[in-house]
């Protein structure tokens, strides 16, 4: 690449687009929406008090900041680099997905909606939505695949609890990008009133770009508090990529910093030639939910199912300003497949008392593969994006204990 | 004159039949409607999530795509289509990514060959117009732009530029087969568009019935009609011509008797 700017990050460009990828792929109806919502988000961004509230929300509500924790017994047993976790899963709600919920339902009330939608697979971004609804006393709608609905049984009733309507989703393969077409499908009938909270990088511009700084938290916290431990910046970076946003969170604070290496870990499932999750290393670019992105897809440019063992992960494409990342080779791409989550989550349970999300447990996995190459000098950052609660259910199923 | 010069030039409104590329019979149904009078066609290319369409439409990619439907068998139905009916223009509605994967040029050319005359992306907006338009329009083929409810103002020269063929007017603000538009919004927003293009403008989204079809076409050039023909073939599968070919002689009736146009 010949043309990168000086700065990695200053990306999009006033279009929305990151290099070839992003964009505003939408529907005419929706077009004036979206023009509206970053009018908006231009004015928040300048707005001292709007900042302020997003701050004070997340330090008395969220519990911010995470701790930036020293896994020792980790970093004992691989006997390489020292590995520090970013504690996202001690977040309200157990994972970063509430601090983009908390930004945007800001946003929905400076911009006078009075309805929240989102759209959820695992239930975890659809829990953080009902969560601050609730919280500010708007009625919510959550999408969900129906297949999602069957297997995902305890987060539905959370979100029920919560006061959300929760609307199982039967058109495709019922799943998570179903969910995301019914929420757009229903935004684009109440475009006047609603405000659609979607729940990661993703999606038309602007909301790649303003997700991405609603979780920038991750990585400004977690610069901070390594440059405290340890007087400089970690020598690498690792965090699990479903749609992307709790790792473009770790990630962008660190972008010009070329002595960080970053790596993203992608769900290779069943492994790259059977049925996986890893858009980068199994896909190729196109245009899927209002922005140009890699994707899971034939050669007639169908999308294929994805899967992987972490419901978080399954989503047939990444975020758009990923694709960048991977096209410029700033950020390393690695799959890490179902039996390496599951094993990498068996270990960091037992080693440091910490059950980590299934979508966390592949970057673990990834951080045992790479410490052990790498001298005891040096300092990798791990995502722990979420906690691993919620996944008892499935893993004991892949265990083959019947609870 | 190009087909849609010829088509919009008679001294009647027209018109705009859509059915789904690979549901049921399409060559015998693509048939029953030219000679139940359609003046226009919409032959929609089946795609995996058809984020704008509702339940009908839906379901109709589903069937059409597990029948293993593929873009050659859609370029295939258009050419044969052409070869049979040399004047009905015919234009290819869908999504960006089954357009676009193999590059615009190649599916510019591919429609050119075939003897399409537009294409309908839902999801490139104007503000994304390189991804496909100036390769259809390079090719000859006009691409056809969408206004909504929406659309305001300051937008409609956007939407307007490097459009061509006619302008579809989206009635509502929401997904294809559900609710109809109020006809003095209608009325309200054709002449809003009139005033600002010179290309015809099709009204379409909810439109179900020969009743509605004839109220829009008093103030419209064209009225487009989808969901109904789709629930038309959902029902009678492979058998569904003559059914689609009766209901639209209905439509055509009442569309083209609603009012004289000077020619």
């Amino acid at each position: 690449m010949t043309d990168l700017p000086n700065s990695l990050r200053t990306q999009p460009d006033e279009r929305g687009h990151f290099g070839q990828f992003g964009g505003r792929y939408v529907a005419e109806t929706l077009m004036p929406l979206i023009l509206d919502l970053e009018r908006h988000y231009r004015a928040a961004q300048q707005d001292n008090a709007f900042k302020a509230e997003f701050d004070d929300l997340l330090k008395n509500y969220v519990g911010r900041p995470s701790p930036l924790w020293f896994a020792q017994r980790l970093t004992e047993h691989l006997g390489g680099a020292k590995i520090y976790l970013k504690r996202e899963d001690l977040n309200h709600t157990g994972a970063h997905k509430i601090n983009n919920c908390i930004g945007q339902i800001l946003l929905a009330k400076r911009m006078g909606k009075t309805k929240i939608i989102a759209e959820t697979g695992a239930g975890q971004h659809g829990v953080a939505t009902a969560t601050v609804a609730a919280l500010f006393g708007l009625p919510c709608t959550i999408f969900m695949g129906a297949v999602d609905v069957a297997r995902q049984q305890p987060n539905v009733f959370r979100m029920k609890l919560l006061g959300a309507e929760v609307v199982a989703v039967e058109s495709g393969a019922k799943t998570l990008k179903d969910a995301m077409n019914e929420a757009l499908r229903h935004w684009v009938a109440n475009v006047h009133d609603t405000f659609y909270i979607i729940g990661t990088v993703a999606g038309p511009h602007p909301y790649p770009e303003l997700v991405r700084d609603f979780q920038s938290v991750i990585g400004d916290e977690a610069r901070a508090q390594i440059l405290e431990a340890e007087g400089r910046l970690p020598d690498m970076l690792i965090a699990p990529v479903g749609g992307g946003s709790n790792a473009i969170g770790l990630f962008h604070p660190f972008l010009d910093d070329e002595s960080v290496e970053i790596v993203g870990v992608e769900a290779a499932g069943e492994g790259l030639d059977g049925k996986h999750a890893a858009s980068l290393a199994g896909g190729r670019p196109g245009i899927l939910h209002g922005n140009k992105t890699y994707l899971l897809q034939d050669e007639d440019g169908q999308i294929t199912e994805a899967h992987s063992i972490s419901a978080g992960l399954d989503y047939p494409g990444i975020g758009p300003e990923h694709s960048w990342l991977h096209e410029i080779g700033r950020v390393r791409y690695e799959p890490v497949t179902d039996a390496e989550a599951l094993a990498s989550f068996q270990k960091l349970t037992k080693l440091e008392g910490i059950i980590p999300a299934l979508e966390s447990a592949h970057a673990i996995a990834a951080a045992e593969r790479i410490a052990p190459t790498l001298g005891k000098d040096k300092i990798i950052i791990v995502n722990c994006s979420g906690r691993g609660d919620k996944d008892i259910f499935t893993v004991a199923d892949a265990l083959g204990v019947s609870l | 004159m190009t087909r849609f010069a010829a088509t919009f030039a008679k001294p009647r409104p027209a018109l705009v039949a859509f059915i789904t590329g690979g549901d049921g019979d399409t060559a015998a149904n693509l048939d029953a409607l030219v000679s139940g009078g359609a003046d226009v066609i919409e032959l929609g290319m089946p795609f995996t999530d058809p984020m704008a369409d509702g339940p009908a439409i839906q379901a109709a990619n589903l069937r059409s795509l597990a029948k293993g439907t593929t873009t050659a068998d859609l370029f295939a139905i258009a050419a044969a289509f052409r070869q049979r009916h040399s004047d009905t223009p015919l234009v290819l509605m869908g999504y960006a990514n089954p357009m676009t994967i193999r590059g615009p040029e190649w599916f510019a050319d591919e429609c050119a060959k075939a003897g399409v005359d537009g294409v309908i992306c839902v999801d490139i907006p104007s503000e994304e117009d390189a991804e496909l338009g100036p390769a259809l329009r390079a090719a000859g083929v006009d691409p056809i732009r969408l206004a909504t409810p929406t659309t305001d103002a300051a937008r409609l020269p956007d939407v307007l530029n490097g459009a061509g063929g006619f302008l579809y007017y989206v009635s509502v603000a929401g997904i294809t087969g559900l609710q109809q538009a109020a006809q003095a919004s209608i009325e309200g927003a054709v002449a809003r568009l009139k005033a600002a293009t010179d290309l015809p403008v099709a009204v379409g989204f909810g439109v179900r019935t020969p009743e509605q079809a004839a109220q829009i076409a008093k103030v419209a050039d064209g009225v487009v009609v989808g969901s109904a023909f789709i629930d038309i073939i959902a029902e009678h599968g492979d058998a569904a011509a003559p059914h689609v070919e009766a209901f639209t002689r209905t439509l055509a009736d009442a569309i083209h008797s609603a009012k004289e146009i000077a020619a």
